[in-house]
């Protein structure tokens, strides 16, 4: 038997959240350093699932299964293929670069850190699961937490309206996909919860067409859909800068992904009927998510609006239902992921010294963080999908997907690329070049070194990226290509 | 109808420790110096319970289901499943009642917990109509008299009396709804009785309105569940976690035995008439929690909600189903156990039930407050806890027979819930005491809460991560109804 990589890799931050639970809580250092451990090795090993993924031989790989239910047909069943292995390397680099940059958290950070990894459990576990139980079972667990680490670590202001609007918004959608997976699992008949098996159940057009909304609008609701993605900015805003940077880089990609994989996958049929429905909600995420953010004078709120408008484009990638508007929606959750990563954290190191994310009161934060200011450029230079970056290697083949579908959709859609410049131009215009307000000189410090550490290694990917497309796109097409096996096309 | 038979006193094994276990704390007793009283009652029953427990699985379990005794008795995996989970919650209940003024003391606390378990156990496994009401009002009487066991405290005695009168009239009505059982058939044997059980007559239906009165109130079922609160208030906090616990747990066992196997003929019938009582229970218990300031009035209103949940799986009227009710009821035991014996030992602490008390109980107590999260959490039905598996399970079964709408009244109702039970962990994990001085007030726990709660959340973990076995003992229970 082969070493069991996924298990380890879901179970390393459980354990480490254990471990950590143990160390006295005074002892702050030795509790950074054991999240940095942990937090490490998991990278270490997703990149090597990433990187031995076998692209040739495509299909689930690495799988392990464990029959922890046979009564129900309950499994834990693990593997990955060519869509959620680049997903479980974004939450690998998330985590890393997350536990770097609370370095500084002073306030409990032995519970900050057990909760964080609780929820780095649970991610994994989504991202790996071939189960539907499983898959419900680590989703949960991937919720509730980020509940407590906006509560107890979020800005004061909107801490508590915002952790419980996420929370309650959350586990809406997550019963109501459930209720659909149980249906599912009854009709299908085969007494398996085993997303493989039911696969191939061959649900009727009409169950399929029926069910599919509630399976996948009950994930997208994580994934930030309009008229759902309400909770999203304001649990972006009011979230501490690591819990930022994992709920909008990784957590989103956790609705996408499960409305990917149950919603589509399973049930390939209604995904065709409602497709409509997907793009429309999803072109006014994109355009009205980038309007919104243009108007935002809270530098965090731009950020969090613009998620929601680079969100929508990944639904939009999947309701093309078309290879290349599908292997941009992968990329696009990838690189949207480790961008939005970036984006939060050099908002919370502007925040941290400035101690205001009041776009005009800010200016002239280029000479005492020359290296945020370059990373944020970075960052929206993906974010407007610029060539050499990663941004471009996921939008373009999105709306090269929409334009074969509905050219239309693609023109409108396109207007938010000019919004998107706007704003990250101006909010780089206004935060990090003109002249620093007086209140500020000499006020604000350095950044640490983890924290260029996290940047630069964010920004490193995201060129990478850009600059060699064959990184990633491959992956993504082994992926695409036993989804449309799935919807009967090619 | 057998003779007697030696063999069957294994059948009743559990019960006559536990008569042992009774009397010999009622002779110790008087022997012990009024200041070791305390350790001595409470460790002499929590650990008897324990042997108990340890025995009974050791030589009672059944093999195939026999009726003993005359049919008085039936001697199956669902009783003996039950019997065992009445035990535990008691040797628990023991536990957190040691450090309560004016019942730790008192050997007649720890008797009367002893017989309540005992007549508990004589309901899981009672087969004929004389035995059940015998059993039922020998869980009743001890109940009613513990809730009131704070002679000085009038709301003790309000809630002693309050129950009394709600379990008295309850029981009549329920009596009779037995006498015209009996009437049917001319049988009380509950499985003779099931041959003659007309198919369809509004008597019939009406006999089973009267019967589901009685136990309605034993689970507290929508619309008579207005005594729990009161009671639970008022009652010496271990006993209400015992009252919402073990004796809901008794009267879901009867409610199984008889609905699946005397009315099975009417099941449409009551399927639909109960699955309106779960969606009221639930959405009721639920609404009104909400608007709780009382942490035990809180946890009563949520008990209700939950004896909906638990309903969903009778319900469904399927093997399927009654195994999901009883792996319910054992997730269910072990969490709300855990809420009442933590509200217990900070009500010792901070002398106050008051939501707000909470307030700052993360720095006071971080392990204290994080077994808390682990236990409302677990109400609210989050994995890695056994809350998530048991609602689940509950909800697939509804699904199984049909019953969708039923389940998504289920879940609108765990959001509900959701809410109130992070309300209180908000408090617990967020809000500062005034004065924002925790660290001078430490909330210290005593041998016997540490031992309880950690015995508990363990357990609530264990069940919701490794829930197989669990569930293989609970549809073996089930298969005995099928």
């Amino acid at each position: 038997m082969q070493f069991p990589i996924l298990s380890v890799i879901v179970f390393t931050p459980m354990a480490a959240a254990m471990l950590i639970l143990l160390i006295k809580s005074e002892r702050k250092n030795e509790i950074r350093v054991t999240a940095l451990a942990a937090a490490s090795l998991a990278l270490l090993l997703s990149l090597w699932v990433y990187f031995s993924y076998d692209k040739a031989a495509a299909g689930y790989q690495f799988v392990e299964k464990y029959n922890w239910m046979p009564m129900l047909g309950i499994s834990l069943h693990l593997g990955v293929d060519g869509m959620s292995a680049p997903l479980v390397l974004l939450t690998g680099v998330v985590m890393f670069t997350g536990v770097l940059i609370s370095w500084g958290l002073d306030d409990r950070p032995r519970e900050f850190f057990a909760f964080l990894f609780i929820l780095a459990s649970g991610v994994f576990g989504v991202f790996a699961s071939l189960d539907l139980f499983m898959l419900f079972f680590f989703y949960e667990i991937a919720v509730f937490p980020m509940y407590l680490l906006i509560a107890i670590w979020g800005w004061i202001k909107t801490r508590e309206y915002a952790a419980m609007k996420l929370t309650l918004y959350l586990f809406i959608g997550s019963v109501v996909s459930l209720i659909g997976a149980l249906v599912m699992y009854w009709q299908s008949g085969l007494h398996t919860f085993d997303m493989l098996a039911l696969e191939q159940a061959a649900f009727s057009p009409g169950f399929q067409k029926l069910w599919f909304p509630f399976v996948f609008f009950g994930f997208a609701v994580l994934g930030g859909i309009f008229p759902f993605h309400n909770w999203s900015p304001d649990g972006h805003v009011a979230a501490p800068t690591a819990v930022s940077m994992f709920h909008a880089g990784v957590l989103m990609k956790l609705g996408a992904f499960a409305a990917l994989r149950v919603g589509i996958m399973l049930l390939p049929e209604g995904a065709k009927s409602w497709s409509w429905l997907i793009m429309g909600l999803a072109l006014v995420n994109i355009v009205y998510g980038a309007f919104i953010a243009m108007v935002q004078t809270d530098f965090k709120y731009v950020i969090g609006f613009s998620s929601v408008s680079h969100m929508g484009l990944v639904m939009m990638g999947f309701s093309t239902l078309t290879r290349v508007g599908l292997t941009g929606a992968g990329v696009q959750m990838f690189s949207h992921g480790v961008m939005t990563a970036l984006f939060f954290a050099a908002v919370g190191m502007v925040y941290d010294r400035a101690h205001t994310r009041d776009i005009p009161r800010l200016g002239g934060m280029v000479k005492p963080m020359p290296l945020v200011a370059v990373a944020f450029i970075i960052g929206g230079l993906v974010s407007m999908g610029m060539p050499g970056f990663s941004g471009f290697v996921a939008e373009f083949p999105i709306f090269m997907g929409i334009w074969q579908v509905r050219p239309l959709v693609a023109i409108i859609a396109a207007i938010s690329i000019i919004v998107t410049a706007a704003y990250i131009m101006l909010v780089i215009r206004r935060v990090f070049f003109g002249s620093m307000p007086a209140e500020f000189e000499g006020h604000i410090g350095p950044v640490a070194v983890q924290d260029k550490v996290a940047l630069v290694f964010l920004c490193v990917i995201m060129i990478g990226l850009g600059l060699f497309p064959s990184l990633m796109v491959p992956w993504v097409q082994t992926g695409v290509q036993h989804l449309l096996s799935l919807l009967g096309g090619a | 109808m057998t003779a007697f038979v030696p063999s069957n006193i294994l059948a009743i094994l559990p019960e006559i420790l536990l008569l042992s276990l009774g009397v010999l704390v009622l002779v110790l007793d008087p022997f012990w110096k009024e200041e070791n009283r305390r350790l001595n009652l409470g460790w002499l029953t929590a650990g008897g319970l324990l042997v108990v427990l340890a025995v009974s699985l050791a030589l009672a379990r059944p093999s195939a289901p026999v009726l003993v005794f005359g049919g008085m008795l039936r001697y199956d995996l669902l009783g003996f499943a039950f019997k065992m989970l009445f035990i535990f919650g008691a040797a628990i209940t023991a536990l957190f009642m040691m450090d309560v003024e004016q019942v730790g003391r008192r050997a007649e606390a720890y008797l009367l917990l002893l017989v309540a378990a005992l007549g508990m156990s004589l309901m899981a496994s009672a087969a004929d109509l004389v035995m059940l009401y015998l059993a039922i009002e020998t869980t009743s009487i001890p109940l009613y008299i513990l809730a009131g066991f704070l002679t000085g405290d009038e709301r003790s005695t309000e809630s002693g009396f309050k129950y009394l009168l709600f379990g008295a009239l309850t029981s009549a009505v329920m009596l009779y709804g037995f006498s015209l059982l009996y009437g049917f058939s001319g049988e009380t044997s509950l499985y003779a009785l099931a041959a003659s059980f007309p198919t369809f007559s509004l008597l019939a239906l009406g006999t089973i309105f009267l019967v589901l009165v009685g136990l309605s109130f034993k689970v507290s079922l929508f619309p008579f569940h207005f005594w729990a609160p009161d009671v639970y208030e008022g009652a010496p906090t271990p006993v209400a976690g015992f009252l919402s616990t073990a004796s809901k747990a008794a009267g879901f066992a009867v409610i199984l035995r008889l609905f699946t196997v005397v009315f099975p003929s009417l099941s449409a019938n009551w399927s639909l008439i109960l699955a309106v009582l779960a969606t009221l229970t639930m959405t009721v218990g639920n609404l009104i929690a909400l608007a709780q300031k009382n942490i035990k009035r809180l946890l009563a209103y949520s008990s209700i909600a939950h004896a909906g949940y638990a309903m969903i799986g009778v319900v469904a009227f399927s093997q399927l189903g009654a195994a999901s009710t009883v792996f319910y009821l054992i997730a269910y035991i072990l969490t709300n156990l855990a809420a009442f014996g933590i509200v217990t030992a900070f009500g010792h602490v901070a002398g106050s039930d008051d939501v707000k008390a909470y307030y700052g109980l993360s720095r006071r107590a971080p392990t204290l407050a994080l077994m808390m999260m682990v236990a409302f959490l677990s109400l609210a039905g989050m994995p890695p806890f056994g809350g998530f598996v048991a609602k689940v399970f509950v909800f697939a079964a509804a699904i199984e027979q049909g019953w969708v709408w039923l389940a998504v009244v289920g879940v609108l109702n765990s959001i509900i819930g959701l809410y109130y039970y992070m309300t209180v962990l908000k408090y617990v994990y967020l809000y500062r005491m005034e004065g924002e001085e925790e660290e001078k007030h430490p909330i210290p726990l005593s041998r016997p809460y540490a031992i309880a709660l950690t015995v508990l959340t363990i357990g609530i973990i264990a069940v919701g991560v490794i829930f197989a076995p669990w569930f293989g003992i609970a549809t073996g229970a089930a298969m005995n109804l099928f």
